[in-house]
Parts: structure tokens; C-alpha cells; sequence
């Protein structure tokens, strides 16, 4: 009896395990162990494709005493998605942190060793929160990400860099403190701590009223909701690039599928409409400022990491619709198109943050108005950036657009057109933000040089930017067809 | 103007805050609280294989929990050696302090194998053990032993990794026996969780050693356990 | 009995609101640990106390286990803030 949900949380811990005995082999032991739990990752993808919800009471207590792991649809598209960008992330890390030729130890080297254990513990942390079906587990998860997470994000060693990575590590520790208190309360009241158990029993009033305030305001703030994201453009954007595509692909996204799922599962039956809408209005406000921020930004890894802000905004816009809308499959749709748009950003920002290492390490800034020749220097790298950049925008055939489309159509079918502006409005400052960097790249007269000049490097920030461009918005089918299983339908 | 913010405007909403708190407390203690799991939970310690509680609850039932929890202790310790070189140690104590300390340390590792077997059947177990181990290390390192007791880079890994590998290993062993990840065969039980918690308690007592003395492990073993 | 255990909760709760307020109030990161610890025992002393189920009746052993794993994981935290801390203070030094 293989259980394929603990293999994906094992499969990187063991990894982690596994460098930190043996630093010397680092990039070697740890590129094997990304590409385990990758496959270990997809199988559970997999899995629940063909045969539906997979669960594990670990123990062999059975709920409520023990606690369970749970895959459905949601956490299946979710684990997919982040296995694929973490297995890219660490190819692209093996070349980032090159050895030196001559064998001698190196800056790049001592970081090395210390990137793959965490980096490693932070990908079981993620496959633990995706699959956990336990209030407090899910507590336990999200402080193993927030601790791995701060302690990367520090590995350029600069003060901007661990000094943004000391305040993440305290918002972050803030954030689950409040969560757990909200779980206190759940305890107090309900005395189960699983979140299947919780559905059944959880009544509308004070007592669950204050507890999802509780949990989602100390969620939010993980997530970088606006006004709570103060804490993510230093952090993301001094980081080194393979840690900065994780924080913002990754990272905050586990924050959002978190309240999607504590929103889905738990409280949204029992929640006022108001509720929803104040996440709406704060999503909003992420969009417009996040972009008017990217817009204005000096440095290529700053405008990303606000365009995270922007585009976590549109996710948080979602939780209105779907409470506004009609349980069938307007309401479907819809959530299907917030897990659609939430995987096609994971793509595109990972693609992005690549991308923009590789220009920066090439360069040696990331200065956007220097930026001249770019694309001739790294044609790859660059048209890594063109791609991501359409997804980011929504353009056609990007799950962005498709993504949006829903949203937009729903929102003039319910009446509720003051969502239509905001995302009009963000789209247009996301053209902005992403043709400001493309002009500044392609203002040098041609040279011929090759398309890809680090294989290793480039193609896995490639592949990431095709998948969000192309093949999201092109075969979305598929992720209908999977969350069928426990999500929507 | 912020002064009239943080110190009127905000402890008045924090007030509000502690109400509702308070409020929502007392309704979730006094309403209809359905079946708490402590009656059952208490009902199944005895096959646990452990006669304490908390311990039942921490090592089998919710198990998985701990091995999580030891994972966030090894990152906050890769963390710490990611941070660059350890900071100057402590003088070295005068004649009285270092006599102190040479009754005292082994003294805590004994109290700490103690504890490690308390836990069984009464309050102790792992962490306090670990907790009394990593005194034993503080205490070394304040009276100006450099290494805090610690030994080699090598074996200090190992001893670092050493909760979540037994940990894994067992879980990994009972699921490939067909039992299922950490579920326990019935009369292995308190072995398999004495030979975790031994695990556990030395990898928590390196780790919070470690982490006192901060920065890289040193590369070459200089100064061995007292 | 309740008042007991409200008392207990009470006082968590006011450990954990003085703690919020001195992490909102004071811009020094130092601080803002501290604050953070002085939460996290506000939460922690919420727990220990919701266990309790009468005079005769043995605490609920599950939020106690909670409170163990929930210690190890804030001692992790507070000693890798403590080292990005010290980092930045050597930092200023050079």
C-alpha cells in the first residue's frame, strides 16, 4: 500500500534530508531529488485525474483523532502546477549557481549549498499545504514555507535583502499566529480540527464569524493582499532569482489557495455577501496599485514583484462573483477561471523572475532604461519576457484571457459592473508595464547572435512562459475535467 | 498626528478587538460544544503503546504534526548557517564557573535521558529532553567553549537531520509493510515511538545548541564533547 | 468553572492584544520579535486553557499536544529572526 500523497511530501523532505548530509553533492543530490518529487508531485495530479478524490487518514486512527491528507481537484491543479515550476526552478538552479571551472570554491557555491536543503524543505512544505486536510497541520505548513522562504530569500546576503527577508519572516509569523487563533476558536467551539468533519458541523454566527476573520485576515496578509502587501516587492525582487520565481509563483499563491479553499469548504455558505465583497474591493485596489507600481518601477525584478501584487488582486476579485453567483455552472465556471487565472500566473511570474535573472546576471543589473540590446544579447531570455508578458496581460490565447473573459462576462451578467473597470483598467496598465520593459529590450540594431546561450538556464524559463501563453488558454478543458473531482459540478 | 493614532486610535480598536475576542470565546466555551475529541482521544490511550496523553497525541495520532514540526526546526536551523559565520564566542570562565559547569552538564544530559523516558507515561518526552539537552550546550557555550560541545561539521549533520530521517524511515517502512504511513502494529508501538523520540530528542538538543551558537558549522572538529 | 477558564482565556487574550499593539506601535524590528513572542504566548496560553474540563475531569489532551508542537515552531522562529537580527547588526559594524 504506496500512499502517493505521502510520497509528495516525503519525496522533497527526503531530498532536503539527504543534502543537508552531504553539501559537497548538493546541486547533483538535490536535482534528483527535485525530479522525484516532481513525478511524485504529477502522480498525485494523476491520480485524482483518473481515479477521483484521494484521502489518507494518517495513523490509522481515522478522523477526528488522526489527521488526514486530502487531494480533490483544487489541490490537484495547484500541486500540478508547482511541480512543474519547481522542477523547473531547479534546473535553471543548477545552471544559476555555476561552479567554478577551476574547481576553487566560490561565492555561488557556499550559496549553493545552502539553496538546495531549504529550497528542498520549502517544496515539501508546499506539497504539505496543498494536500493537508487539518486546521492545525495546515498551521504547521505554513510556518515551514514562511521560515524556508525568509531564510532564501536572504541567500544574496545584501542588507536590502536580509533586512526585506527579517520583516517577511515577521509579517509572516504575525499572519500565522492570528490563523492559529482563529483555529483556537474552532477548537474551542466545534472540538475537530478536520476540515471535512468542520464543513458538516459549522454553523452561521458570532463564533464562526470571528474565526474566519481570523484565518483569512492572517492568510491575507501571507498573501499579500492589498494593503497588507507592503512586506513583497523588497523581499521578492532582492532575492536570488531562482527563490524570487518560487516566492512569487509559489509562495503567495499557497497563501490564496488557502483561503480559496478555507472560502470553498468551510465558510462561504455561511458568510454574508459584504464579506466577500470587502476581499473584492481590496483585490481591486491590489490590481490598480500593484500596477501603477509595476508601471513606475526602475528595476525589471521590482516590476515583476509588483505585478504579483496586481496579480493576486485579480484572484482575490473571484471570492465576490463566486459568492454573488447561482450555485451551477455560472458559479463553476467561475472558480474554475480564479484556479485557471492563480496556475497561469504561477507560469508566467516563475517564466518572468527567470528570465530576469538571467538578464541580470548577464547585464549585471536589471536597471529597466539600460536594459538597451538585451534582446539581442539573450533572445531566449527576452522572448521568455514577451511570453510571460502576455499572460500577464490576458492576451489570446493565454489562461489569462480566458480567465478574465469569464470573470468579465459574469460580472455584466450579474450586474455587477463595477468589477468590468478594474480589470479593463489593470490590463491596460499591465500592457504598460510589459511593453515598457520589451521596447527598452529591442533598441539596439540586430546582431546575430544564437537564440538560447545557457541551455540549461533558459529553456526551463522558456518552457514555463509557453506553458502560461499557449497551452493554458488553448487546453484549459483539462482543468474543468479535473476539478470536477470535489471542487465544483 | 501619529502619536494620537498609536496611542488612542489603535489601542481603542485593539479594545474593541480583545471584546469580540472575548465575546467569541465565551460562546464557543459555553455553547453546544458536539463531541470534543478529548473522550475520545483518552478512551484509545491505551493503544497507543504510551500511558500519557499528550505524548499518545503527539507521537501517534497526530504524529504527523511532529515531523513537520522537526522539518521547521531543521530550516530554522539551515536558515541560521545560511546567515554566514558564527558570531565571537565567550571568554573562558574563571575556575569556579568552569567546576559548575562540568557537574552540571552531565547532570542535564541525564535529566534529559530521564525525561525522554518519562514521557512515556507521565508529562516529559522529546522536546523537554531535547530542550534540557540544548541547556547543556547554552551552558557550555557561556562559560567559553566554542564549539558549545558540539562535535564535528559531519556528525553535527547527521545529529541535525537525525529526527526527521528516523522519523521518515519508520513511516516509510510501516507504509511499504502494508500498515500504512505511521500507522504503528499494535505492541510495536512503544518501541517504534522510544526509538523516534531518541531521534527526535538529539536532533532537537543539536539544533537548539546550534542555533544559540549561530552561524556555519566549523569546518575542522576543534574541541569535542566535555 | 466557565469563569475559570474564561479568566485563563481572558488573560491570553490580553497577553496577545498588548502584544499586537507593541508590534503595530514600534518600528524597531527587535521589538517587533518580542512582540511576536508575547502573542504567541497570549495564543498559547488560550489553548492550555480551552483543555481544561472541570475539577474532576482530565484536560482535553489534543490542544496541550498543539501547544508542544506550536512551541518548538515559535522557538525555530524566534531563533532565525534572532540570527537575520545579528546579521544585520554586524552588517552596521563593518
Amino acid at each position: 500500500m504506496i500512499d502517493s500523497l505521502v510520497l509528495a511530501i516525503l519525496a522533497p523532505l527526503l531530498g532536503a534530508v539527504a543534502v543537508t548530509l552531504l553539501p559537497s553533492q548538493a546541486p547533483r543530490l538535490g536535482l534528483a531529488a527535485a525530479v522525484l518529487a516532481a513525478a511524485a508531485g504529477l502522480s498525485v495530479t494523476a491520480g485524482v485525474w483518473t481515479n477521483g478524490v484521494l484521502r489518507s487518514e494518517l495513523g490509522g486512527w481515522g478522523v477526528p483523532l488522526a489527521i488526514a491528507l486530502q487531494a480533490d481537484g483544487l489541490s490537484a491543479a495547484l500541486l500540478g502546477m508547482s511541480s512543474l515550476v519547481a522542477l523547473s526552478v531547479s534546473l535553471y538552479a543548477v545552471g544559476y549557481f555555476k561552479p567554478s571551472a577551476d574547481g576553487e570554491p566560490t561565492a555561488d557555491d557556499a550559496t549553493a549549498r545552502h539553496f538546495w536543503p531549504l529550497w528542498l524543505l520549502l517544496w515539501s512544505a508546499l506539497n504539505a499545504l496543498f494536500l493537508a486536510g487539518d486546521l492545525f497541520n495546515l498551521y504547521v505548513t505554513l510556518e515551514l514555507l514562511g521560515l524556508s522562504a525568509a531564510a532564501l530569500g536572504a541567500l544574496t546576503g545584501s542588507r536590502e535583502a536580509v533586512e526585506a527577508n527579517l520583516r517577511y519572516l515577521l509579517v509572516g509569523l504575525l499572519g500565522s499566529l492570528i490563523y492559529l487563533l482563529g483555529v483556537a476558536l474552532i477548537y474551542t467551539a466545534y472540538g475537530v480540527l478536520d476540515i471535512g468533519l468542520l464543513a458538516e458541523i459549522v454553523t452561521p454566527g458570532p463564533v464562526a464569524a470571528t474565526a474566519m476573520a481570523l484565518m483569512l485576515g492572517g492568510l491575507m496578509l501571507k498573501a499579500a493582499l492589498f494593503p497588507l502587501h507592503f512586506w513583497l516587492p523588497p523581499a521578492h525582487a532582492n532575492a536570488p532569482a531562482p527563490v524570487s520565481a518560487a516566492l512569487s509563483a509559489l509562495v503567495v499563491k499557497a497563501a490564496f489557495y488557502l483561503v480559496l479553499r478555507l472560502w470553498l469548504d468551510l465558510f462561504g455558505p455561511i458568510t454574508p455577501l459584504s464579506a466577500a465583497n470587502l476581499l473584492g474591493v481590496l483585490g481591486a485596489a491590489a490590481i490598480l496599485w500593484g500596477s501603477w507600481r509595476a508601471l513606475r518601477a526602475e528595476r525589471l525584478k521590482l516590476l515583476a514583484a509588483y505585478s504579483t501584487v496586481a496579480q493576486m488582486g485579480y484572484l482575490f476579485i473571484g471570492f465576490p462573483l463566486i459568492a454573488a453567483a447561482a450555485p451551477g455552472p455560472a458559479r463553476d465556471n467561475l472558480i474554475a477561471a480564479v484556479v485557471l487565472l492563480a496556475l497561469t500566473h504561477g507560469f508566467a511570474k516563475a517564466g518572468l523572475f527567470l528570465a530576469a535573472g538571467m538578464v541580470k546576471k548577464t547585464a549585471g543589473h536589471d536597471r529597466i532604461d539600460d536594459l538597451g540590446g538585451a534582446a539581442q544579447a539573450l533572445p531566449a531570455a527576452t522572448f521568455t519576457i514577451g511570453l510571460a508578458g502576455v499572460a500577464l496581460i490576458g492576451l489570446p490565447p493565454s489562461g489569462t484571457f480566458v480567465a478574465k473573459w469569464i470573470m468579465l462576462e459574469q460580472s455584466l451578467i450579474m450586474g455587477h459592473w463595477w468589477w468590468v473597470p478594474v480589470i479593463m483598467l489593470g490590463t491596460l496598465l499591465a500592457i504598460g508595464y510589459v511593453f515598457r520593459v520589451l521596447s527598452r529590450a529591442f533598441n539596439r540594431e540586430p546582431t546575430p547572435y544564437r537564440f538560447v546561450s545557457d541551455a540549461r538556464a533558459e529553456v526551463p524559463a522558456l518552457l514555463l512562459g509557453a506553458l502560461a501563453a499557449g497551452v493554458l488558454g488553448l487546453a484549459a478543458q483539462p482543468l474543468w475535467t479535473l476539478l470536477l473531482h470535489g471542487v465544483i459540478g | 498626528m501619529t502619536r494620537f493614532v498609536s496611542w488612542v486610535l489603535l489601542p481603542l480598536g485593539l479594545v474593541a478587538i480583545a471584546g469580540v475576542l472575548v465575546w467569541a470565546f465565551y460562546l464557543a466555551t459555553t455553547g453546544e460544544t458536539g463531541a470534543r475529541l478529548a473522550d475520545l482521544a483518552l478512551a484509545r490511550v491505551p493503544e497507543t503503546g504510551v500511558s500519557n496523553p499528550v505524548t499518545s497525541v503527539l507521537l501517534n495520532y497526530r504524529a504527523y504534526d511532529t515531523l513537520l514540526e522537526l522539518a521547521v526546526l531543521l530550516a530554522a536551523l539551515l536558515g541560521i548557517w545560511s546567515l554566514g559565520p558564527a558570531a565571537p564566542g565567550f571568554q573562558r570562565a574563571a575556575e569556579v564557573l568552569q567546576g559548575m559547569v562540568a557537574w552540571f552538564v552531565p547532570l542535564l544530559i541525564l535529566a534529559a535521558g530521564h525525561m525522554l523516558w518519562v514521557g512515556a507515561y507521565a508529562p516529559g518526552g522529546a522536546f523537554q529532553a531535547g530542550a534540557l539537552l540544548g541547556a547543556a550546550g547554552v551552558m557550555l557555550a557561556l562559560a567559553g567553549h566554542p564549539s558549545a560541545g558540539l562535535p564535528s561539521e559531519p556528525v553535527l549533520r547527521l545529529l541535525a537531520i537525525l529526527g526527521v530521517l528516523v522519523f521518515c524511515l519508520v513511516g516509510l517502512a510501516l507504509m511499504v509493510l502494508g500498515l500504512g504511513f505511521l500507522t504503528y502494529p499494535p505492541g510495536m508501538a512503544k518501541w517504534l515511538i522510544l526509538l523516534i523520540e531518541t531521534g527526535a530528542t538529539l536532533a532537537i538538543g543539536v539544533t537548539l545548541a546550534a542555533a544559540y551558537r549561530g552561524g556555519r558549522p566549523a569546518r575542522a572538529s576543534e574541541g569535542a564533547a566535555p | 468553572m466557565i469563569a475559570t477558564q474564561l479568566l485563563y482565556v481572558g488573560c491570553g487574550i490580553l497577553l496577545l492584544i498588548l502584544g499586537l499593539w507593541s508590534f503595530l506601535v514600534h518600528p524597531p524590528l527587535l521589538r517587533k520579535l518580542i512582540a511576536i513572542n508575547v502573542m504567541g504566548a497570549g495564543v498559547f496560553h488560550i489553548l492550555v486553557a480551552i483543555a481544561y474540563r472541570g475539577i474532576d475531569t482530565p484536560p482535553d489532551p489534543v490542544p496541550h499536544a498543539l501547544v508542544l508542537t506550536g512551541i518548538v515552531v515559535a522557538v525555530s522562529a524566534t531563533a532565525l529572526a534572532l540570527a537575520f537580527g545579528q546579521r544585520l547588526d554586524r552588517d552596521d559594524d563593518r
